[in-house]
């Protein structure tokens, strides 16, 4: 071959390449479920109604025949993707689960009022005359005694030892005020009783329960030389559910606060009143506040940990795919080569490259299908509503459960089908290329 | 040794075979490497022998507690005690605040105790000297361009200024450097004076969020440590004392068991890659039996062709893994770059490669075992014969 056809070649590989790879990967990674339900609905009718779509068929069928007596190197396949789908699944559903807990905590009907500059409420300080302020603004909402539903809020940090290393770890305690229950109407008492205000009484979140000692309702915990009383556990599915809280005013006094509070939480007429609400605060110039609705506010602090463990997994997801892939071309080039005879063969009497391309790529996305099956299986199996905590931006523990959805399943589904179609391409085309004399020659 | 063409022929026999072992080995070891220094990142953030001859002094209850003053001249009267210097967490913002780096107030002897960073004397002193001067992490100043004399506008998150405005402006004065090169990582914080601070913020002044303490021994810690905690003991400001290592290690393991992550995720990479690997040696010797029954027609023992085969195994997985190994070195440094402040990664070093080949070397016999011993173990009038 001359040097000029050689490089022609070489572009036209690239070029190929190209078409072949980087395509598919992009329509089946970007695609809808709908989008590949149509396609293999096209291919199954071609399949099964036009005359090469039934040799396509009985190709693949042969070939599928023929796996169990490549089951060792089948299985490397199968194995090789289900462990990137589950580690990547799992590793999304960690993200997805501590997103979704701090999302959960917040809605578009209240608004949490913050010191201007702060970005959590463990930085932000606001004197009592501002919470007053905040709370009678006329986009609050007023309860039946015509009192405004606001509750002024204290969090701070505590120190109690974790149930499961039985070290001192963070947890948020939070002081409410009186109108907390109307203003979280989903905060349920399951045990006990609420705290009564004025007293060193506390309520203890399902998840902090679970995670700390000593929190059981009943029990005393002693704080900075004072002793509290746990009176009642509380469930509000929801990030508030890793808090202790109390009254705001002795959580204060207790912390030596003064009238200081953290924030305001303040139920709003209805959702569409927050523009007009935090246009108010804005305006007045007694008041450096910012104001933004619960759900923006607690949507914001998940986003640097949730994004941090989506990076991580889709780098470790890359790189394993990346293994399983040329495990999967090693696989499926020894299958080729073991079906050698048997692929002359059918291109002697008469069958196209066609019909072997796609049976051999066909054989590689079952294989990928089986393990991206497997490895959400197992993802799903191990690690939906497991439970984990990590420090959050208030510099305690959230306490959130692993969410495999539907939606992570599928797009780990099309991780195992994308390494299978790279994986089973170069096979099939070497396949469709082997001469057929040589072919049948060979032992 | 005088094997190793024979090894070599081994591997070279099917080309497109052994390298894409070798890529999804090599895949498997980027990832050991990563994860491995991440984990170490984690483990040892102050593993340094300066971390353990200081003591940090936080309140009780939390460190987002504020202490008094009034504890410092006491601290400094304990026996044992080298010298104090305190901080106070700002967390102010740059710019639009997506890059985060920590930035505290501290005392004018700060840097005095720090004797594992590098700060010119003169710029030391300028720092003392200076009411609202700052001193900058190398690393730091790098990455946003500072120079000496440069005015840093910082965003108040917690402590807004008398009067109520969040800006902020620090005058640098001074650039640190760490002196362990492996402890890059420290230079990315900002440290301006506290009485600066103490004087303009609008609240909370006169109080201090942590102190330092130097030991004239560190193998006085415990003693020392009980001794400054009984200090404040049953009082409104207990205190809690322990080693800097101590109490990152405490912190670090509040955000995740770094370690249970990094350790299931190997698992399952390295489950895949020994089945893999294991799959491949035993397409290798399958393929090869005739030519294993020859070598040992022609006197090669029992144990040379199990030796050979396992040696294949293990060279196969050694390449994988240094070409691995060597990509994550020169990832890691890159990624350090883009997250510099967040963390600080240290470099692949002596205990990731070792730790590395090792498993390589474990897998690669693990993987070349069955093989190894199918082909000691064939009887050669079959294996010619081709039974």
């Amino acid at each position: 071959m001359s040097r000029a056809a050689k490089s022609g070649s070489v572009l036209r590989t690239a070029g190929s390449l190209v078409a072949y790879f980087l395509i598919p990967i992009v329509i089946l990674l970007a695609s809808p479920w709908w989008l590949l339900l149509g396609i293999v609905a096209a291919l199954a009718a071609f399949a099964v109604f036009t005359r090469p779509g039934q040799q396509v068929l009985s190709v693949i069928q042969v070939g599928i025949a023929t796996i169990p007596q490549r089951i060792g190197s089948s299985s490397v396949v199968v194995v090789g993707i289900a462990g990137v789908v589950a580690v990547l699944v799992a590793l999304l559903a960690m993200a997805q689960g501590f997103a979704q807990t701090l999302k959960e905590t917040g809605d578009d009907q209240t608004a949490i009022v913050l010191r201007a500059g702060s970005n959590t409420e463990l930085n932000s300080v606001l004197d009592h005359e501002t919470a007053v302020l905040v709370s009678q603004a006329p986009q609050v909402r007023r309860g039946d005694s015509g009192e405004p539903i606001a509750s002024p809020e204290l969090v701070v940090v505590t120190s109690i030892p974790k149930k499961s290393t039985g070290l001192d770890a963070n947890v948020e305690m939070r002081g409410v005020g009186e109108r907390a229950w109307e203003l979280r109407p989903k905060v349920k008492i399951t045990e006990g009783r609420k705290f009564k205000p004025g007293l060193r009484e506390l309520i203890v979140g399902k998840d902090a329960r679970r995670q700390f000692a000593n929190v059981d309702p009943g029990s005393t915990l002693k704080l900075n030389g004072q002793t509290w009383t746990v009176v009642g556990a509380f469930d509000s599915n929801d990030s508030h559910n890793s808090e202790v809280w109390g009254d705001t005013d002795i959580v204060a006094s207790a912390y030596r606060r003064g009238s200081s509070t953290t924030s305001v939480t303040v139920r709003l007429t209805d959702a569409s009143a927050f523009d007009a609400f935090k246009a108010g605060l804005a305006a007045d110039r007694r008041l450096q506040v910012d104001a933004s609705t619960t759900r923006s506010y607690f949507n914001a602090q998940s986003q640097s940990i949730s994004n941090i463990i989506r990076i991580l997994g889709t780098v470790v997801g890359v790189i394993m795919a990346v293994g399983a892939v040329f495990g999967a071309l090693n696989t499926m080039y020894a299958a080729v080569a073991a079906r050698t005879r048997e692929i002359a063969t059918l291109r002697a009497i008469g069958f196209r490259g066609t019909p072997v391309i796609l049976s051999v790529m066909a054989e590689t996305l079952l294989l990928a299908l089986l393990g991206g099956v497997i490895g959400a299986g197992l993802a799903w199996a191990v690690f939906d509503n497991f439970t984990a905590s990590t420090l959050g931006s208030n510099f305690s523990q959230v306490v959130f459960s692993f969410r495999v959805s539907p939606p992570l399943l599928w797009s780990g589904l099309k991780w195992a089908l994308t390494i299978g179609l790279i994986g089973g391409l170069f096979p099939a085309l070497r396949a469709a290329r082997q001469p057929v004399t040589a072919g049948l020659r060979e032992l | 040794m005088k094997y190793l063409h024979l090894i070599w022929a081994g591997l070279t026999r099917r080309k497109t075979r052994t390298i894409f072992t070798v890529l999804s080995v090599l895949a498997a070891f980027l990832l050991f490497g990563l994860l491995d220094t991440v984990n170490s990142a984690f483990g040892n953030v102050s593993g340094s022998l300066a971390g353990a001859s200081r003591l940090v002094t936080v309140s009780k209850i939390s460190f987002t507690m504020a202490l008094p003053m009034s504890l410092y001249s006491r601290i400094q009267a304990v026996p044992g005690v080298a010298g104090v210097s305190y901080a106070n967490w700002f967390g102010g913002q740059y710019q639009d605040g997506r890059v985060f780096f920590p930035n505290q107030a501290v005392s004018e002897n700060f840097f005095d105790l720090r004797p594992e960073w590098e700060l010119p004397a003169a710029q030391k002193r300028a720092f003392k000297e200076t009411r609202t001067g700052a001193v900058a992490g190398a690393n730091l100043a790098r990455q946003f361009g500072w120079k000496i004399g440069d005015k840093i506008p910082l965003q108040a998150t917690i402590f807004p200024q008398k009067g109520g405005s969040n800006a902020w402006t620090f005058d640098l004065v001074g650039i640190y450097r760490a002196k362990n090169p492996d402890a890059r990582g420290e230079e990315n914080a900002l440290f301006f004076n506290y009485k600066y601070f103490d004087e303009a913020r609008q609240f909370g002044n006169g109080a201090v969020g942590s102190y330092s303490v130097k030991l004239t021994d560190p193998r006085q810690a415990d003693q020392v440590a009980h001794a400054i905690d009984a200090l404040s003991a049953d009082s409104e400001y207990e205190t809690k004392t322990e080693t800097e290592q101590a109490f990152t290690a405490a912190l670090v393991s509040q955000f995740a068991d770094i370690g249970l992550i990094v350790g299931s995720i190997m698992a399952a990479v390295f489950f895949t890659l020994v089945l893999l690997t294991g799959n491949t040696m035993a397409q290798a010797v399958r393929e090869r039996i005739p030519e294993l029954a020859v070598l040992k027609t022609i006197g090669f023992s029992r144990r040379s062709v199990l030796a050979l085969v396992l040696c294949e195994a293990v060279l196969l997985l050694l390449i994988g893994a240094s070409i691995g190994l060597l990509l994550a070195s020169v990832a890691v440094v890159s990624i350090q770059g883009q997250v510099a402040g967040q963390l600080s990664l240290p470099r692949v070093g002596a205990g990731e490669w070792s730790r590395g080949l090792l498993l390589a070397l474990a897998i690669g016999l693990l993987v070349g075992f069955l093989p190894a011993w199918r082909g000691m173990r064939l009887r050669i009038v079959d294996a010619l014969s081709g039974r």
